[in-house]
């Protein structure tokens, strides 16, 4: 018990807040396009680490209920998150997985300790964002960043075509 | 008079020429998948045929189906839909029902050669065994040939990929399934069994219509019959590779052939 107290009097030293109390955000804007036929895209956000391993895969927006289709089908158009870890996954994935998602900006919060972030070990990371757009094409944003934040830091990274501004807010 | 005996050895030369495949037709032989990377439940893949020399065009005969195998990822064959040969392909599809890599290919291995009977030369196919009595002269090669590609539905497995030990093959470092635009590529590659050391290697990118260069790479094995294959885009590639040893006592010339389609995908 002594230890403990010892310790979280440490850790409260350390970052002025309790450990729980780091999350990250990460808000996603999928730009509204002009097009002849369009379809939302498939998006997949993910964490790498320093040495490019994907540790954890947070969100992933999909056709998840396509019946009688199987909208699992078109995951692997996500080609570098398919590689890295969809191949791996079951999908659907309970608090990962939600259906597409309309053109505008789209926010989440993940926090230190709760799925699917759970327990990210300290050290340098890039969250991963990749977008696959039926009968259109394909996009990665990446943010470096440090796990757990020494401050609370911003950083915004925007795609081209398939992504429009990615943003990923940490708070220690 | 004198003229005979030379017509019918040219003759003889033309007759075997088009019965040894990896001789006489040097047209490439292909599967071609509708895809290699796929996901869900389950799926299906269509896949072509064929033999010619643009990569990968329909321009010259369909592959016959018959020594078609398909390995599932338990090991076990699966059985195609085939739907039919037209003039230049071949097609069928593969139900790909479990999880895991599949293993599609055209598999052969048969005796061809000729002997003398009666003072007439006759070619033959099949076994030594079923020559007429008094056959003399015997002359025989075996040639096995295996032509293949790989797909996967879901994540990445081995069983289907283990070597048959039988001719030339093919063992993937590398996952065929996982295989990268600009990424290098490693494959083994067995003779019978044993590491094909210093094995000559084509490897050409498909969609040659399109390039004045024929971009053929040839490579070579190293002692333990590796190869590593790289590619700066990402496309379906083309491997080939032959091995011919000459007949020696009791045992007839041996040709083994193999080739195979990759597909490089981006990152």
């Amino acid at each position: 018990m002594r230890t403990s107290i010892a310790f979280a009097f440490a850790a409260t030293g350390l970052a002025a807040a309790p450990a729980a109390a780091q999350e990250m955000s990460v808000s996603v804007e999928i730009p509204r396009l002009r097009v002849a036929e369009y379809h939302r895209p498939y998006v997949a956000v993910w964490i790498e680490d320093a040495s490019g391993k994907s540790v954890r895969t947070l969100d992933v927006w999909y056709d998840v209920d396509l019946s009688p289709e199987d909208g699992a089908k078109w995951l692997p158009d996500m080609r570098t998150w398919w590689r890295r870890s969809g191949r791996a996954m079951k999908m659907p994935a309970n608090g990962v997985s939600a259906p597409t998602k309309a053109p505008g900006t789209h926010a989440r919060t993940y926090r230190q300790g709760s799925r699917p972030l759970a327990n990210l070990p300290a050290g340098s990371y890039t969250l991963r964002v990749e977008a696959a757009r039926e009968v259109g094409g394909r996009e990665l944003v990446a943010l470096p960043f440090q796990w757990p934040p020494k401050a609370s830091t911003s950083a915004t990274a925007r795609g081209k075509s398939e992504l429009g501004a990615v943003r990923l807010t940490t708070k220690r | 008079m004198f003229a005979k005996p030379s017509l019918l050895a040219l003759g003889l030369t033309l007759g075997l020429s088009t019965l040894l495949p990896t001789q006489a037709d040097a047209h490439r032989r292909w599967l071609l998948p509708s895809a290699t990377v796929m996901a869900g439940e389950s799926d299906l893949v269509t896949v072509d045929a064929a033999a010619s020399n643009g990569l990968f065009l329909f321009e010259h005969r369909p592959m016959s189906l018959d020594s078609l195998v398909i390995t599932g990822p338990d090991g076990e064959p699966v059985d195609p839909t085939i739907l039919g040969s037209g003039a230049y392909r071949s097609v069928f599809d593969v139900p790909l029902a479990a999880q895991g890599t599949y293993r599609i290919a055209l598999v052969s291995d048969g005796v061809m050669g000729s002997y003398e009977l009666d003072g007439e030369r006759q070619r033959f196919r099949g076994s030594v065994d079923d020559l007429p009595a008094g056959a003399t002269d015997i002359r025989t090669t075996h040639n096995k040939s295996r032509t293949e590609t790989f797909v996967t539905l879901g994540a990445p497995s081995d069983t289907a990929l283990q070597p048959t030990n039988s001719g030339l093959e093919m063992v993937p470092v590398t996952h065929p399934n996982d295989i990268v635009a600009g990424e290098p590529a490693v494959m083994r590659f067995l003779l019978d069994g044993q590491p094909a050391a210093d094995l000559e290697v084509e490897f050409v990118a498909g969609g040659t219509r399109y390039r004045d260069d024929p971009g053929i790479a040839m490579l070579r094995t190293d002692a333990e019959g590796r190869l590593t294959l790289e590619a700066a885009s990402a496309g379906m590639y083309y491997l080939e590779a032959s091995s011919a040893q000459e007949a020696t006592d009791g045992q007839p010339e041996r040709r083994a052939s193999y080739t195979a389609v990759l597909e490089f995908l981006p990152l």
